[in-house]
């Protein structure tokens, strides 16, 4: 499964109306640990092939308005989504495992 | 089993990778994040022979130049190490062990903390250690820096143009930072030093909507309207791990000679993580490349 590419106009439909939870990795072309992220959220996505979890991302540069709505103020920002509410949040670079274990802990 | 171990992913440690690996020896990076500090960096303007580049871009070159080479990189936290005498045993987070005849431990420095006690509960609600990064979230914003180094001059240079304004405060009555940044800061008419001074509280609810700074020398205090605070006050070794096993100096970084050896007979040291002075990409490489001949002349003696 490769990761959901989000922005303003589909964040509603893929993530807040999502039946499954998503996990939005908020991230921006300017911010290096972002893009050192990028590579291990791709893991994270392949991992969770065929699992009941959705993995998103959204460049807060080109989607102000959701990155605004949810309070971004540092990134990269991990917020878990499920329901269409915020059930979990981290903020910095993560390890893989970290971020596997989080989603686990949301889906059972 | 690997002829060597490198535990870390910077510039010390990936240039280390690439050296060993053109020594043919069996080479395993480990690192949790890849890039170390130098990702930050959102322009790198000093590394010999590149005019600028994104920090990020550096790192990413240097990781992908060791796996071309043969060197086998994993996303990994280092949590456990052991000598077993004949080799060493290395432990990760997830529990997986891996084997080395030889280690390099290069993994580095993270930002020191002020200490306060809801530093951390604001963490991405208003608390950054990455000023290239989330700058632009304050926009028409006030902001404080905190610190007196290139890092903080620089923080506070970039906030300039995007907050409304900027305090820069600092403990000493003179900066670190190099002039230039120095004046730069001066001269920009958002942006307000306050020398001798310490921030002790910071207030705020969900978000921080300011800053308790006191005067060092009279105990005077005065509270700024901030919506975020940069901290830049430096670096610290995170080396409990292997504190039991390698000598550390006051400030917890791994005592190297200038071979990189440790006391350990087959581990080396590498970069920030070191007693090494002057922390820097160029230097860490080089003291990388450093440890992996260390590294290969220990292993050919050994045989």
């Amino acid at each position: 499964m490769a990761e959901i590419i989000l922005n303003d106009q589909n964040f509603e439909g893929e993530v807040l109306k999502s039946d499954v939870p998503v996990l939005v990795d908020f991230w921006a072309p300017w911010c290096g640990p972002c893009k050192m992220m990028g590579p291990i959220v791709d893991e994270v996505a392949k991992d969770m092939e065929g699992k009941a979890v959705k993995v998103a991302k959204l460049n807060v540069d080109e989607s102000s308005a959701t990155a605004e709505k949810y309070n971004v103020m540092s990134i990269p920002t991990f917020k878990i989504f499920k329901g269409g509410e915020v059930v979990d949040e981290f903020v910095g670079v993560q390890s893989k495992e970290e971020i596997v274990k989080r989603i686990e802990k949301i889906i059972g | 089993m690997y002829d060597l171990i490198i535990v870390g992913g910077g510039p010390a440690g990936l240039t280390a990778a690439i050296y060993a690996a053109r020594r043919a020896m069996k080479t395993l990076v480990l690192a949790k994040e890849f890039g170390g500090q130098a990702v930050y960096a959102s322009k790198v303007e000093n590394f010999p022979g590149i005019d600028l580049i994104p920090g990020y871009e550096l790192m990413e070159k240097m990781k992908g130049q060791a796996e071309r080479l043969g060197a086998e990189v994993k996303y990994a936290e280092t949590t456990e190490i052991k000598n077993e005498n004949e080799f060493f045993s290395v432990r990760d987070k997830e529990g997986n062990s891996y084997e080395g005849r030889s280690l390099i431990l290069s993994f580095g420095a993270v930002p020191r903390k002020l200490g306060l006690p809801n530093e951390d509960k604001f963490k991405g609600n208003g608390i950054s250690y990455c000023a290239t990064c989330d700058a632009p979230f304050f926009k028409n914003k006030n902001v404080a820096v905190v610190g007196g180094g290139n890092a903080a001059l620089d923080a506070a240079l970039l906030l300039s143009k995007f907050a409304g304004k900027v305090y820069l405060i600092h403990r000493r009555d003179e900066f670190k930072a190099e002039e230039v940044r120095v004046h730069d800061a001066k001269n920009l008419p958002n942006l307000e030093i306050i020398l001798n001074s310490e921030v002790k509280e910071i207030k705020g609810d969900k978000n921080i909507t300011g800053v308790v700074v006191e005067k060092i020398d009279s105990g005077e205090t005065r509270e700024l309207e901030v919506d975020g605070i940069f901290i830049e006050i430096g670096h610290i070794v995170e080396s409990e791990f292997i504190s039991k096993m390698v000598t550390l100096d006051e400030r917890r970084q791994i005592v190297v000679n200038d071979r990189n050896e440790t006391n350990v007979p087959g581990v080396f040291a590498a970069g920030d993580a070191t007693t090494v002075p002057w922390k820097q990409i160029v230097i860490a490489a080089g003291e990388g490349a450093k440890a992996a001949l260390s590294a290969y002349s220990y292993l050919q003696k050994i045989k």
